[in-house]
């Protein structure tokens, strides 16, 4: 008889998740599945709401990346206000959730990197679980705990100047944004008392680069080697090529880098991506329509972001990012452990995204919002720090939401996630009796380079009841539970 | 004299689940009527890493937080730092974020957490009846508490 292992709950991931390794009679791994088992429902809690709602409502769906759902929302319904996308705001209503929109990527990237990520770089894979983590952390190295906090607390600050409040704020109406940045946060922001400045953010983003790259260094084989597997790479990319991570239009790259999404309009998103729904997780599978569900799947993140952007504008960002696509021969990277090494320099160009626009006066005055003819359907689509956050919204006559769809990060990182996992599992545990601490961290290292957000990625209230199924070496059912 | 931070934590949008954001907003009226600038509060919907920075600057620390404890209507009580290898920033406990400042800055505050009796959750904002009576005594009890710590 086969045997199950169950991984569960997977730590240093947001939310719940729950990995399942099928061994054969010979000790083969011969199949692993990352289950998504949390439940939340939000594409329907929003129908027959007013539209104008959805931008508090759905970032709801999560404590750590609100800003990025409240944005997307708000830019969904730029669209049915008739303000358009991008260049359709004005000025100072861009800016102002550009100016948010970077204080999140920079908290919720130096989150990760430092307190999730971190402990496995040092203290390694194999290391006791009770030393390593965030505590453990600042047991070692405490300059590197603090700056994680201080990197964190800076960017919260900036949301909270921007969106009126760190968690869940309101600063992103249709159209617009509802004030303007004040000259005390501005001056703060830019001249405060050290750390709490945007120049010793972006030294503290350079010195943590440099403590990768260094890392990367030593540990070549934990990095480069740990897992690898061709990947199409999908993200917002600017009309230029340039990386951004606010607005754009959208592109595919394949695994040789050979563009295979054509800088669409997002508002078209849907002729070109379908997901197709497995009955053994909450989480669908996005893929796009061209090369169907086996072929079509990609990447989103800063992994992705690095593969199909061209350049990046902040000076300091562009040099790492020269660097980046040097290593990797100027080819998509397609090594999941290197997207610790982009989400890094994507801090750096968050903090430089961040000063130069507190430089900008656009933030202290001017139109907020703008308005236009009203239409009854919009797409809003941002960068969000796990990648590609897709929102989708029909409005009716009484200006109620009929419809919403929200394809989010992680439910885009779905199949490379499980391809992760599964071929790092079939390497640590392959002819394996025992399981060792070691063994299932490395899997859980696999799902954390994704940085998942689990809770927010699952879907709607009745769709799909829980179904766990166990099955022998012979694929036979041996039990089956199911629930709502 | 000793500068006291009441943080209270939750969700004020699944109903009584706000009960410990609505004690720090008593609180910070009250503290004001009173004049006392030593008295800070804060509320979030959860706590995260950034609080271990904020306890640091402070000599107590009363969380307030809605529980589903079999408790009668509150309980006050000292907790202490702890070490949780299965960080998630979706439930960061208040013992979490004292372990992550000791560990920091090598001092902790006195910290103290206030449960207040729950009982409904669901997509409202307004507390049930019972809940709104636990926060009243809750409120009254700690009231009490600060005023001893200042010597009223």
């Amino acid at each position: 008889m086969g045997q199950k292992i169950t991984i569960e709950p997977v730590t240093r991931v947001e939310g719940h998740g729950k990995v399942t390794i099928h061994i054969d009679n010979k000790g083969n791994v011969n199949q692993t599945r990352l289950h998504i088992v949390e439940f939340r429902g939000f594409e329907r809690f929003v129908q027959g709401r007013p539209y104008w709602e959805a931008p508090v409502l759905v970032q709801r769906l999560c404590g750590i990346c609100p800003v990025s759902h409240h944005l997307a929302a708000a830019k969904a319904l730029d669209v049915i206000v008739g303000a358009g996308t991008g260049e359709g705001l004005t000025p100072t209503g861009e800016k102002m959730r550009r100016l948010m929109h970077y204080g999140q990527m920079f908290q919720s990237h130096s989150l990760h990197f430092f307190h999730l990520a971190s402990p496995d770089l040092l203290f390694g894979i194999d290391s006791d679980p009770l030393t390593r983590n965030v505590i453990g952390v600042a047991l070692a190295n405490k300059d590197l705990a603090v700056q994680g906090v201080m990197m964190r607390k800076f960017g919260q600050e900036i949301i909270e100047a921007t969106a009126g409040k760190k968690i869940h704020g309101t600063g992103a109406i249709p159209g617009g944004i509802n004030k303007h940045l004040s000259q005390k946060d501005k001056e703060r922001f830019l001249n405060g008392d050290a750390p709490m400045n945007v120049d010793h953010m972006i030294n503290w983003a350079q010195e943590a680069l440099e403590f990768f790259k260094d890392y990367h260094n030593k540990n070549k084989a934990v990095i480069d080697q740990f897992v690898e597997f061709p990947s199409s790479h999908l993200s917002l990319i600017r009309k230029d090529g340039a990386l951004d991570l606010y607005h754009g239009v959208l592109r595919a790259v394949d695994k040789d880098g050979k563009i295979i999404l054509h800088d669409i309009d997002y508002q078209d998103y849907y002729k070109y991506i379908d997901e197709e729904v497995r009955s053994w997780s909450y989480m669908k599978f996005p893929y796009l329509k061209e090369f169907g569900k086996n072929e079509g799947w990609y990447t989103v993140g800063p992994l992705a972001r690095m593969n199909t952007a061209e350049f990046i504008d902040t000076p300091l960002a562009q040099e790492e990012f020269k660097l980046f696509k040097s290593y990797n021969g100027d080819k998509p990277c397609h090594r999941p452990m290197h997207a610790h090494w982009a989400r890094l320099i994507e801090i750096l160009h968050s903090a430089e995204k961040i000063k130069e626009l507190l430089n900008d006066n656009d933030l202290l005055e001017g139109e907020l919002v703008a308005k236009g003819k009203k239409k009854s359907e919009g797409v809003g689509l941002i960068e969000a720090p796990r990648g590609t956050l897709f929102h989708h919204y029909k409005v009716n006559e009484n200006d109620q939401i009929d419809m919403c769809n929200l394809i989010v990060s992680t439910t885009n990182n779905n199949e490379p996630m499980n391809l992760a996992v599964n071929q790092v599992a079939t390497r640590e545990m392959t002819g394996k009796t025992e399981i060792s601490e070691g063994m299932m961290n490395a899997v859980e290292v696999a799902i954390r380079a994704y940085d998942p957000c689990l809770s927010c990625a699952t879907h709607a209230l009745g769709q799909m009841p829980l179904e766990i199924s166990l099955f022998d070496h012979n694929n036979n059912l041996i039990d089956k539970k199911r629930s709502i | 004299m000793k500068k006291i931070l009441v943080y209270g934590y939750g969700n004020p949008g699944r109903q009584d689940d706000g009960l410990g954001i609505l004690l720090a907003q008593k609180i910070e009226k009250w503290a004001r009527d009173q004049g006392y600038d030593n008295i800070n509060t804060d509320t979030n919907y959860q706590l995260n890493i950034e609080d271990a920075y904020n306890l640091n600057n402070y000599d107590i620390v009363v969380y307030a937080d809605a529980s589903i404890e079999e408790i009668d209507d509150f309980k006050f009580e000292t907790i202490k730092p702890v070490i949780n290898p299965a960080f998630s920033m979706h439930s960061v406990s208040p013992e979490f974020v004292i372990g992550l400042c000791q560990e920091m800055y090598n001092k902790i505050p006195e910290v103290y957490l206030m449960h207040i009796k729950g009982y409904k959750w669901e997509f409202m904002v307004d507390l049930t009846e019972a809940a709104q009576e636990n926060l009243e005594k809750a409120f009254l009890s700690l009231k009490d508490t600060i005023s001893n710590i200042m010597g009223h």
